[in-house]
């Protein structure tokens, strides 16, 4: 039906993982938090046309979800959904950039491919980290995560109070949005005069909503406090995971794993 | 458009990640203390509408395509400059981790780009000076029409002085440039004349939510800062637009050294500490000559540094095809032990 109503499936699906029991899900959310972090810094750390020395850093979300159980399909589902902006970006580095820089027999292969398939790759794993930090750990694990680590209160409960009214109105919105799609008679949508009032009556139904809550904050006493079940411990586990994968990642931005490993073959094979 | 990791380099993203971490930090202040508790829910539930709201299209009048509407300069309208900021920025934040829609590292880049121009750019330096005090309805619909474009206008240019700063694109600034621009144009009219009709339905259904909202939450009585943000906007652009036309005839003094020894740079020793900070300045210079680094000077350190890593090339793809296959099959045996021993 609405691409609403779809988004709001994966948006819940992938917040239902972060419920499950691995030892990934274990791991106290700021050493993951810190690890995703570390990551993406250091797959965007490489030069432009660098492709082979970031293969290596597949690891990283492969151990991931092999450890932690969460569903392959549907993470790399969500990985080949990327943002074409990006495609569209990218794809004018071959278009510019003609200089040969890998031959491979008679074929040449340009820096601008190159650096083309290298942002194909940081895409896939940066997004890829996102979603594994999302679905080990679970978006108010990570707003508390942020806290602990700097993020000013009011701001982690704004997220927080985002997050828990998100279901609620994109309910509402779907509602609304699929009564439109009946009465439309299969063109998209009826203008948008038809829009402006409709979103400015779902405007209208939010802002009594607002005044509601807050009503409802004030009557049960509310603080900041947003209470949660599990409580935050930065143990020797974590302490392990944080330093093994920083030097993990700090040993493949500084040798060329691919390169060696294929040299020492070649050599071999001579 | 949301900038990505992928086009991101690690100065450019924690440069811009700082930035919009302290705006976050002075906004919550601000509205900390504006003390007025009904803000909080409230910004909660706008950012969760506007969520919603995102996801609902509308057909584009001439063109008969549909489009989804941005919110950040109806955000704006109805919260105030700083509520208005740290709405976008969860949206944002949700928007990326749920969606990857723009990356982690791209968030400062995002929130900046999509916050700081409508809320604390084109609301009190355009809307607000339109609409004066008493808002009506043609006049809500120039205004908003008016800031929605030049919020898109220079998020857009952000966007590409982000991509082509980080150096990973290989599109020239002035073509990326052109290629934006005039689309954020259209988008930046659609966007404004979308948000003019839902504000003036608020405004017919309820006007008193317009008017607490234009009263409350000004940026505040220090001329001062708007001056200094109108300046920042100006250098921004003087510097990103004007710089085109940089002459690149030498200036005054390598004229004058040119007549005397015959170049126009004298050349520093080749060892010692004036190499070695030559060199680092080498490395670290983020815009050499005024320039952002040429892709020739990438592809041409590349090579030389490269020598020895691309240069036997077929080695390079079999390394490459055994590590990729080698991450998986880790990943795979040990999801088979965790299988086997559960």
């Amino acid at each position: 039906m609405s691409s609403i109503h779809n988004a709001v499936l994966d948006l819940r699906r992938l917040d239902l993982l972060a419920n499950g029991d691995s030892s990934i899900h274990r791991l106290d959310a700021r050493s993951k938090v810190l690890v995703t972090i570390l990551f993406i810094f250091f797959v965007v750390s490489f030069k432009k046309q660098e492709l082979g020395a970031i293969l290596p850093y597949f690891i990283f979300p492969a151990v991931m979800l092999a450890l932690s159980d969460l569903p392959l399909l549907f993470i790399v589902r969500k990985i080949a959904m990327i943002c074409p902006f990006v495609l569209a970006v990218g794809i004018f580095n071959p278009l510019i950039d003609h200089e040969i820089l890998v031959r491979i027999g008679p074929f040449g292969i340009s820096g601008g491919w190159l650096s083309f398939f290298s942002i194909i790759v940081r895409s896939i794993l940066t997004a890829g980290a996102g979603f594994i930090l999302v679905g080990t750990t679970g978006f108010t694990a990570v707003c508390h995560a942020l806290q602990r680590l700097g993020m000013p209160r009011l701001f982690a409960m704004q997220l927080l109070f985002l997050y828990r009214y998100i279901f609620v109105l994109t309910e509402e919105g779907s509602r609304v949005s699929r009564a439109r799609e009946v009465r439309s008679f299969g063109k998209k949508g009826l203008g948008m005069k038809n829009f402006g009032s409709m979103v400015g009556y779902l405007l209208l139904r939010t802002w009594q909503r607002a005044e509601r809550i807050h009503l409802a904050m004030l009557a049960r006493g509310f603080t900041d406090e947003f209470h949660t079940r599990r409580t935050d411990r930065f143990g020797v586990q974590e302490l392990i995971f944080v330093t093994a994968w920083s030097a993990i990642f700090l040993l493949f931005r500084l040798h060329n794993i691919p390169h060696i490993i294929g040299y020492q073959i070649a050599h071999i094979l001579r | 458009m949301h900038m990505a990791d992928a086009l991101l380099s690690p100065a450019v993203g924690t440069t811009m990640w700082a930035v919009s971490a302290g705006m976050i930090a002075y906004c919550s202040n601000k509205v900390r203390k504006e003390l007025d508790d009904r803000k909080i829910p409230l910004m909660g539930v706008l950012g969760a509408f506007l969520f919603a709201a995102q996801m609902i299209n509308f057909t584009i009048p001439a063109t008969g395509s549909s489009g989804h509407m941005g919110g950040g300069m109806l955000l704006a309208i109805l919260l105030g400059p700083y509520a208005a900021f740290l709405t976008i920025a969860s949206v944002l934040i949700v928007q990326a981790l749920f969606f990857a829609d723009g990356g982690l590292l791209a968030l400062g880049c995002n929130i900046f780009n999509m916050g700081l121009f409508p809320a604390f750019i084109a609301y009190p330096l355009i809307y607000k000076k339109i609409i004066g005090s008493r808002p009506d309805k043609s006049g809500i619909t120039i205004a908003t029409i008016i800031s929605a474009v030049v919020a898109l206008q220079m998020g857009a240019l952000a966007v590409v002085l982000e991509t082509v700063a980080s150096g990973i694109s290989s599109l020239p600034f002035s073509a990326f440039v052109a290629l934006m621009q005039p689309i954020h144009l259209a988008i930046g009219i659609i966007e404004g004349l979308v948000t003019a009709t839902i504000v003036s339905f608020v405004y017919k259904a309820r006007p008193e939510i317009m008017q607490s909202a234009l009263h409350s939450g000004h940026i505040g009585q220090h001329a001062m800062r708007t001056v200094l943000l109108s300046f920042v906007v100006a250098a921004m652009l003087t510097g990103g637009i004007v710089s085109w036309f940089a002459s690149e005839n030498p200036d005054g003094l390598e004229w004058a050294i040119a007549n005397v020894t015959g170049k126009e740079e004298l050349e520093g020793a080749k060892d010692g500490m004036h190499a070695l900070l030559a060199g680092v300045q080498d490395r670290i210079a983020f815009l050499p000559d005024y320039n952002f680094r040429k892709s020739e000077t990438i592809q041409h350190e590349a090579l030389l540094n490269g020598k020895n890593r691309l240069g036997t090339s077929v080695s390079g793809l079999l390394g490459g095809v055994i590590t990729l296959a080698l991450a998986f099959c880790i990943g795979f045996a040990l999801k088979r032990r965790k299988n086997s021993a559960a």
